[in-house]
């Protein structure tokens, strides 16, 4: 479990970096925080001729708000997100999200920007970003430009950044009024990668309907998948069994989560309903909770 | 290991088997040899001497005539049977360059059908790993009393089928070895193993060396378990590396390697029958037994399968029974001894027994239990089987007195009454009990000298090895109670076979027995000598005087007195030689077992599912034991508490699984879990003092490994309960999707579906 031989680069500018992966192409790698690439590399799974390290980019780690948004660096600590203020009156779900990630030291070097490009769709933050339609700042020598969370992630470990693009910032909408969150997932442990899981976000009009609903489902499928049929089964609903049962058997309906040891399809089918169903109970919930 | 850097040193990386069953057509290691860094690749046609790991004794190989084909080599020659079996190593700089050039090897098989089921193993039809010797690689069978005419006369016949999945140690850091080779002197130095005396004497027998010329060195080993114990194939690599590049190689296993080339253990299959009376009294008990071992046997050979029949009946009063074991090679990991080898697989079958049984006869399981436990009447309890090759002869303790005493202490009826309130509200709670016997102190004899520094320290050496397990604190007590010193008078030195010639090691909990009591006799040894010096110094009889607080005086009188370093320096040369006694203060010892003593005690759970997704959360978590006496009460409890999360991991986390075609799908800690800090509940420890063994001088029973045993039973019962379909987890691990499995969740997907 030793790596094969790399060339390292660990430029001081976004620029230098754009260069070198307009240099490299497909042969780089960009290394952040190193909690999915460096096992990878040991395992001897990737083989990247090049790595080229974020590490003295600093500029990239920041979490501000303006506009109505949250911005946050592509070099961002998973555990900065845990640990702020903002974030947790701004955007609760990002944060309800990151707790689920790995254990304290893996968040404590882990990148918000890091495990979106790695787009494992059994990842917390993926799922979270795309029930939050985040938008993506990406920057390349051809200049910068902005994806949706739901063109961002394409399939297993798949995005739809460029070899020569880099990710620079996530910009998340805070929080609106009226609104709940939830994330809910099983996992065999503790910081394993879940079973199946879900996120959802529930806003209620001022009698108490639903007046709209995003829900992510986690380890469902090939990416993180936005549950459309059960958001449009929510809207205009109030929030209780009925509707979130509902809800979840159309989430399910169509999914086809990845076999594995720890269990099958079908199962997991099984455990993503649970979750999705608790979810948007709890989310609802928060929601009228937020409302009073 | 890996923090000892020689001068010098080179990396060794092994090329292991990409297929699980194939005949080697060719290796070509050309390009590996000519790649920069690269100072040695070797196959087995480059080993002299000896090429197959050898039993550790000759006692099982007498009794299956063709045990030797089964015995792993150090290198594959013609074939390969298991995933991760070692085939080239090669030697290099350091271990990326070793990793790189051991990817230039090319190796051509030609695959072979595979088998990967113990009993499928046995069909006349199935592919043989060792032709042409039989799959099955050993058979025992024990029996005694009239298990028909029991079975004919019984009320109550009950058979059920049990699997225990396949497990490992998984100690925290990989195994690995030091070989250092001093052409001078023609001596051999490493670092590495466990069992550092019976290594040495294998590894010198295989290279062929006088066994004084191979010296083995303890260093922290993080952790053993049993499954790091014996000479392993790498060590054999290192050790030919070094002596024939005269540079020290260093061996360290990564953990992919560490899931697939460290032995595993358990899976068996247990088809176990029971005969009761209207009572719920046991008439006969019968087991047969498939026992996967893995591709080849390891040097403890079939130990596990013969420990396993032995000890199916537990505490138990079971007049007649009938065991056989199948100890079969499939095309997987090879197999050894952990933690409670065949004692968590055979408790967990014959308690579930008991469960099942409890349902058909419509008695609580807790009073057919109670029926059939032996108590001080029925000891010495010999009912005529062979345990491992000694006598079972079960003479101390009353189980029924310990398992009420247990249950009373950790409440257990209350937790029952908890648990049924929980379920009435419409949770899922449940409680489960397993009890279970186990033996300790295998292993014939262990060596201890003791030493009085006169300048104020006392050395103990051991023939035993510290695996994490306090050895040192408790032979420090040891001694220092038969000197009346301190403990932290006292150092002990071990697994160094220079300085500790002779010895036997750390497994099958026998260290404070047996090690502990050739301290002890070398210690009261010493006091001996120090009262016949002293003696002579003072000019009193031997008789009169006393030993107190590390001072001998005369009863009744403190002064004149002397210290014991004050003895040992007295009776330095001179001195010593005027008497014509041997100089200074000291003794050796080697402790004789005579027998293996027999803990006993209960594992008591209480746990919720979520049947939604099979979910399991601890509520209590309770082990108890009868020790027989207590060293140290705090090692005690470690102890207990460690095997007993070793045993969580196996009832719910841990198994060793492979695809069809026998690739093995557990090589990363993503696949093979083991339980966290996170996942294990709080666990409270019961230990009794109440009935010490008369079988050693300590009057102590081995509890390393107890903690473990009924973890497996005992949850299962649990989840049972909890289910209220009493009697129906039949494997372990108990994984999410099985327990879900277990209840109605199915049908509550294809509601919330619909």
């Amino acid at each position: 479990m030793k790596p094969p031989k790399f060339d390292y680069f660990d430029p001081e500018t976004v620029e230098e970096v754009l260069s070198l992966l307009h240099e490299y192409g497909d042969d780089a790698k960009v290394l952040a925080g190193g909690q999915s690439l460096v096992p990878l590399l040991n395992l001897r799974l990737a083989r990247p001729a090049v790595i080229v390290s974020l590490r003295r980019l600093t500029s990239l780690d920041e979490l501000s708000e303006a506009n109505g948004a949250l911005r946050i660096g592509a070099l961002t600590r998973q555990a900065t997100l845990e640990r702020s203020s903002v974030l947790a009156r701004r955007s609760p779900l990002l944060r309800e999200a990151v707790r689920y990630v790995g254990h304290p030291q893996i968040r404590n070097r882990g990148t918000v920007g890091g495990s979106a490009v790695h787009a494992d769709p059994a990842a917390e933050l993926p799922t979270a970003l795309v029930v939050l339609d985040a938008v993506f700042h990406v920057e390349s020598r051809h200049g910068s430009r902005r994806i949706s969370a739901r063109e961002f992630f394409r399939g297993y470990f798949t995005t739809s950044l460029a070899p020569d693009e880099l990710l620079v910032a996530i910009e998340v909408p805070t929080q609106p009024k009226m609104t709940g969150i939830a994330f809910e997932e099983f996992a065999r442990r503790a910081g394993d990668f879940a079973l199946g899981g879900a996120a959802a976000m529930i806003s209620l009009d001022p009698t108490g309907a639903c007046s709209g609903a995003a829900i992510g489902l986690l380890a469902a499928g090939p990416a993180p998948l936005r549950a459309v049929d059960a958001e449009s089964i929510l809207v205009g609903q109030r929030i209780n069994l009925d509707s979130a049962r509902a809800a979840a058997a159309a989430a399910v309906a169509d999914i086809k989560p990845l076999a594995d040891v720890h269990g099958d399809s079908a199962y997991r089918r099984t455990v993503v309903a649970a979750m999705c169903r608790r979810a948007i109970l709890n989310a609802g919930a928060a929601a009228t909770e937020a409302a009073a | 290991l890996d923090d000892i850097e020689l001068a010098g040193q080179l990396a060794m990386r092994v090329v292991r088997a990409d297929v699980p069953h194939a005949r080697i057509v060719s290796i070509d290691v050309a390009e590996a040899q000519h790649a920069a860094g690269v100072h040695l690749v070797l196959t087995a046609a480059d080993l002299e001497g000896p090429r197959v790991i050898p039993l550790r004794t000759d006692y099982y190989a007498k009794q299956f005539p063709h045990l030797g084909e089964h015995c792993h080599p150090v290198l594959a020659q013609d074939r390969v049977c298991y995933v991760g079996q070692p085939v080239v190593a090669v030697v290099a700089d350091d271990p990326y360059v070793a990793e790189d050039a051991a990817e230039l090897v090319r190796i051509e098989y030609e695959e072979l059908p595979v088998v990967l089921d113990a009993a499928a193993a046995l069909d006349d039809e199935a592919p043989l790993l060792h032709p042409p010797a039989s799959n099955e690689g050993a058979r025992f069978e024990r029996r005694y009393g009239d298990v028909d005419a029991a079975f004919d006369k019984a009320e109550h016949h009950v058979v059920a089928e049990f699997r225990v999945g396949r497990h490992a140690g998984v100690p925290l850091e990989p195994r690995g070895c030091i070989a250092d080779y001093d052409a001078g002197r023609d001596q051999l130095s490493l670092w590495g193993a466990v069992h550092v005396h019976n290594t040495r004497d294998l590894l010198a027998d295989m290279l062929e060396m006088p066994r004084s010329s191979v010296r083995f060195r303890q260093c922290d080993i993080g952790g053993s378990f049993g499954s790091r114990g014996g000479l392993y194939p790498e060590y054999v690599l290192v050790a030919h590396a070094s002596r024939a590049l005269k540079r020290p190689v260093k061996w360290v296993e990564d953990r992919r390697e560490n899931l697939v080339a460290t032995s595993h253990a358990r899976e068996q299959t247990h088809r176990i029958e029971g005969a009761f009376d209207s009572n719920g009294r046991i008439l006969a008990i019968r087991d047969e037994i498939w026992h996967d071992k893995g591709a080849y046997y390891r040097q403890s050979g079939p130990l596990v399968s013969d420990i396993t029949v032995g000890m199916i009946c537990g505490p138990y009063r079971v007049p007649a029974y009938h065991g056989v074991i199948h100890s079969v090679t499939t095309n997987k990991t090879p197999m050894t001894a952990y933690r409670a080898p065949g004692r968590f697989e055979g408790t967990f079958a014959r308690e579930r027994l008991l469960d099942h049984a409890a349902i058909q006869i419509g008695l609580p399981s807790d009073e057919l239990r109670r029926v059939n436990l032996l108590t001080h009447e029925d000891l010495p309890w010999e009912p005529g089987i062979e345990i491992a090759s000694e006598s079972f002869r079960f003479d101390s303790g009353d189980v029924l007195a310990h398992y009420d005493k247990a249950l009373s202490q950790i409440g257990y009826s209350d937790w029952r009454r908890e648990a049924e309130a929980l379920r009435n509200a419409g949770r899922c709670v449940g409680t489960g009990l397993g009890v279970y016997l186990d033996k300790a102190g295998l292993g014939v004899y262990e060596t201890a000298t003791v030493w009085v520094d006169p300048r104020g320290r006392v050395r103990v050496t051991t023939g035993a090895q510290s695996v994490g397990q306090g050895l040192e604190t408790i032979l420090a007590q040891i001694v220092a109670d038969e000197l009346t010193l301190t403990p932290q008078d006292v150092e002990v030195v071990y697994g160094d076979t220079d300085l500790v010639p002779d010895g036997v090691g750390s497994w099958s909990s026998r260290s404070t027995v047996i090690a502990g009591g050739a301290a002890l006799d070398a210690a009261r040894k010493t006091v001996q000598k120090a009262l016949r010096v002293a003696a002579d110094l003072l000019e009193v009889s031997p008789n009169d005087l006393v030993l107190e607080s590390g001072r001998i005086h005369v009863a009744g009188s403190s002064e004149p007195s002397l210290s014991i370093w004050q003895i040992a320096d007295e009776w330095a040369g001179p001195r010593a030689r005027l008497a014509g006694d041997e100089p200074g203060l000291g003794a050796a010892a080697t402790y004789i077992d005579g027998h293996m003593n027999y803990p006993y005690g209960v594992a008591a759970v209480m746990l919720e599912i979520d049947p939604e997704l099979g979910r399991l959360v601890f509520h209590r978590y309770a082990t108890s034991c009868e020790a027989g006496r207590v060293i140290n009460p705090e090692a005690t409890r470690g102890q207990v508490i460690g095997a007993a999360v070793q045993g969580i991991g196996g009832a719910l986390f841990e198994d060793f699984l492979y695809s069809q075609d026998g690739q093995p799908l557990a090589t990363t800690f993503i696949d093979y879990l083991l339980p966290t800090a996170v996942d294990v509940p709080s666990i409270d420890v019961f230990v009794t003092e109440d009935a010490p063994t008369p079988d050693n001088p300590l009057r102590a029973k081995g509890i390393g490994e107890v903690g473990v045993i009924a973890a497996g039973a005992a949850i299962a019962s649990a989840v049972d309960d909890a289910l209220g379909a009493r009697g129906v987890a039949r494997k372990l691990p108990l994984t999410p999707q099985q327990i879900y499995a277990l209840t109605a969740g199915r049908a509550k997907l294809e509601e919330l579906q619909e």
